[in-house]
């Protein structure tokens, strides 16, 4: 039997080294937000001819916006580009004028998509994604420990998996803002809907591991809790595995082949669900040991004796 | 075999014939009609149309409540009826928000001009015609060409009629829902502006419930000068050009008065309808959302390939690592896809992109209950079991961990889909419904069809061979028994 849970300071380490770069990159260059948490407007327009994001820039230029970000999506062959650019309402002379100097200075175009979001708008937005994450991440924790209150620390279980979740959330988050300071990956709404998605997944796995903890536990009483676990990592892990490899085909199908719109969306899905695969076993469950071991205690107690030794030179 | 694994049995595939019917594509085999009124709904990002949030802006002095935002949606409803649109969607949000889904518009800064523009609300002078409702009439404040979205309804080229003149109208009755270029130009007596307030009231006629308005500034003395003109004639109430109510005067009316005779089902309507034309309310687009038909057309096909390619790759996977149960899963998947997808045709659901994603997502997440059964079958036969109870233990053992999980992930799907709701984005209520539905189902097929079909395999002796649960010869310990 594999002794996963012996070498759990490694597992932690992994995560860290992942999670440490996509944390520099928040703290010090935040998300890039798309226009549904900032407000504006996102265009895009195919052209019928050959068109250069620049020649687009200067004509909006021209027609006096100036902070118009124009990127090219889909193939190069497509000449389909993303306008973002401050609010221009739909239907408003405004946006007339822009389309009358895209048409004269860069060509003829059809308009594939054109979203407006107001300033009050998107900060209400901004704010209920940060409340629904809240009430999904507690409503979780609740469910956890009511599914495992016939345990010893129902409230382990659920502490657990939540640390499982929040180090998911973190690597996606991380991720894309590394992908929004290199490629101008914005994030929008459904990043928001994928980061709860992957909430879900990630519990969901880490609920299967736990179970078979639990189930051990009243089985061979007389086993080590680290020993328990390593039984159960076993007997789930390739259950684990091909739940994820499941999933994991069908999201690739839908980067690969799925529409320019939801590509970002499922790619945060993806990052996720491999995320949340690696946590539950190496993350949540080595997190249970840790905590049974008193390592968790130790590293914290630490922490707390050193402030009165600092405040109280030893006489 | 028990009968119940029978009778389970059939009630599964009369189930999958039927969703398997309900989701065919075409008109083939369609028996009554049934299909043909069950198609796919197609959301605005697959079909190409426009999506609108208006807020209604504050009027100075006025206070904008919950039946003044209806009858500004109601006065919506009718414009865009009169567009043509099919499946207009128009939905009140909050305290101030209307929400306008307009499918398959092609000229959007027409139709958003149009959603834009405040009702105008007049009462006429019909010179002693009764206007029957619905009449679309020219008024001294415009021609009914100016009738928002009237255009779409009339049959013809119309010629403007130059400027609006308060003058005696030529005698031409006009026909009901058509509007006539160069009929009469009624004379509106009181506009909007004019309007303070209209509420339901009793009235001192003991009549029941009636309709009680109320005018402003110097309007009160030219309605009262016209009303006394006219006693026992009909007045119209219009909005937008369309006459919506003809009573008949019955005394002379200053500042306050009644209107009665109106069937008790309308009053509260008409109160609506005036108070929303009292205050003229400007609206203001804070979000909205385009999509052209080429786009929609490109994210069916992609999502159809990747959808395809997925099941095809997590069937080929399945049958590989499981075999015999392999095959099963994919049976039962199929079968959870058509029940699915008869789902989204019967409720119906609108299906989005995010919604496609969904779906497609819930296909992985099917296939994992019947992962975690033909594990614990596996390692139940490893322990030596019999197959048939192998089979039983295996779900047994399995269902706690299939329960719990799925669980959380309809948790999650309540809240995606409040958030979407109070946000206004249909692509994640679209998302979190299709995968909550999608949830729901697989339990059944996981549970109920797998195992009713492993059971029928088994004990009609198609396979009964252990190797075909992936499961090797059975172990030495397990053969000879234990002697404790």
């Amino acid at each position: 039997m594999t002794k996963l849970a012996s070498k759990r300071k490694l597992w932690f380490l992994i995560s860290l080294l992942i999670i440490i770069p996509g944390l520099v990159s928040i703290v010090f260059s935040g998300l890039k937000l798309g226009i549904d948490f900032t407000g504006g407007t996102l265009w895009e327009v195919r052209f019928s001819q050959p068109a250069e994001a620049a020649a687009i820039e200067s004509a909006l230029l021209g027609a006096g916006v100036d902070t118009a970000i124009v990127q090219r999506s889909g193939p190069a062959a497509d000449e389909t580009f993303l306008i973002r650019m401050p609010e221009v309402p739909e239907g408003s002379e405004r946006k007339a004028e822009l389309a009358a100097a895209l048409q004269a200075q860069i060509g003829p175009y059809t308009e594939l998509e054109y979203s407006t979001v107001g300033g009050a708008v998107s900060t209400q937005i901004r704010n209920r994604a940060i409340i629904a994450v809240a009430l999904a991440s507690i409503g979780i924790l609740l469910y956890m420990a009511y599914a495992f209150r016939n345990t010893q620390r129902p409230l382990l279980y659920g502490g657990s998996a939540l640390v499982a979740m929040l180090h998911d959330v973190l690597i996606v988050v991380g991720i894309f803002s590394i992908l929004g300071l290199l490629f101008n990956v914005q994030i929008d709404a459904l990043f928001i809907t994928a980061l709860l998605t992957i909430i879900g997944f990630s519990v969901h796995d880490t609920i299967v591991v736990f179970d078979r903890i639990r189930e051990n536990q009243a089985k061979l009483p007389d086993d080590s809790f680290e020993d328990i676990v390593d039984y159960s990592l076993a007997q789930t892990i390739v259950r684990s595995l091909n739940t994820s490899l499941t999933v994991i085909f069908t999201l690739l199908a839908l980067v690969l082949f799925g529409g320019g719109s939801t590509r970002n969306f499922v790619l945060a899905l993806l990052i996720g669900i491999i995320s949340g695969t690696y946590s539950s076993i190496f993350n949540a469950s080595q997190l249970l040991v840790a905590w049974e071991n008193g390592e968790i205690q130790r590293l914290f107690g630490r922490f707390r004796r050193s402030e009165p030794d600092a405040a109280m030179p030893s006489a | 075999m028990p009968t119940r694994t029978w009778l389970t049995l059939a009630f599964i595939i009369v189930l999958a014939l039927f969703a398997g019917w309900v989701s065919l594509p075409g008109s083939a085999y369609d028996v009554g009609g049934f299909r043909a009124a069950h198609p796919v709904r197609q959301g605005l990002d697959l079909q190409g149309g426009l999506q609108v949030v208006m807020q209604a802006q504050p009027v100075i002095g006025r206070t904008l409540d919950a039946a003044a935002l209806d009858g500004t949606r109601q006065t919506i409803e009718r414009r865009v009826n009169a567009l043509g649109v099919s499946e207009p969607f128009i939905q009140t949000r909050g305290d101030d928000q209307i929400i306008v889904e307009l499918p398959g518009v092609d000229d959007p800064e027409e139709a958003v001009s149009i959603l834009q523009q405040t009702a105008l609300l007049e009462i006429i002078d019909p010179q002693g015609q009764y206007l029957a409702p619905g009449t679309i009439v020219n008024t001294s404040l415009g021609p009914a060409e100016q009738a928002l979205g009237a255009e779409a309804a009339a049959t013809s080229e119309a010629t403007p009629v130059g400027t609006p003149v308060s003058a005696t109208p030529v005698s031409a009755t006009p026909v009901a829902g058509i509007p006539d270029p160069v009929g009469p130009v009624y004379e509106t007596i009181v506009s909007g502006d004019d309007l303070r307030d209209a509420y339901v009231t009793t009235g001192n006629t003991g009549l029941g419930q009636v309709v009680g308005f109320e005018l402003q500034g110097d309007a009160s003395a030219r309605f009262f000068e016209y009303t006394s003109r006219n006693l026992g004639q009909p007045m119209s109430i219009v909005i937008d050009k369309t006459v919506i109510s003809s009573p008949v005067i019955n005394g002379a009316i200053s500042g306050q008065g009644i209107i009665e005779g109106v069937p008790p089902s309308e009053v509260n309507d008409l109160v609506i309808q005036l108070k929303a034309g009292a205050l003229s309310v400007p609206l203001e687009i804070v979000q909205s959302r385009t999509v052209g038909p080429t786009l929609g057309q490109d994210s069916i096909d992609r999502s159809l390939v990747a959808g395809i390619i997925g099941l095809g790759i997590v069937g080929l996977f399945m049958i590989l690592f499981y075999r015999v149960p392999g095959i099963v899963s994919v049976i039962a998947l199929l079968i959870y896809t058509a029940i699915v997808f008869a789902i989204f045709k019967i409720v119906p659901v609108t299906l989005t992109l995010a919604g496609i994603a969904g779906f497609i997502l819930s296909i992985g997440m099917a296939v994992d209950a019947n992962v975690l059964i033909f594990a614990r079958v596996k390692e139940e036969l490893h322990m030596g079991r019999p197959l048939p109870l192998a089979i039983e233990s295996g779900f047994n053992h399995a269902w706690p961990s299939i329960r719990d999980s799925n669980v959380t992930t309809m948790i999650t799907t309540i809240i995606l889909y409040l958030f979407g709701d109070y946000t206004g984005t249909s692509i994640i209520t679209g998302f979190a419904l299709t995968l909550f539905i999608g949830v729901v189902i697989s339990m059944f097929t996981a549970i109920t069809v797998t195992r009713t079909l492993l059971r029928v395999l088994v004990a009609t002796g198609l396979s009964g061979d252990r190797w075909w649960f992936g499961a090797g010869p059975l172990p030495e310990a397990a053969r000879t028994p234990a002697a404790d």
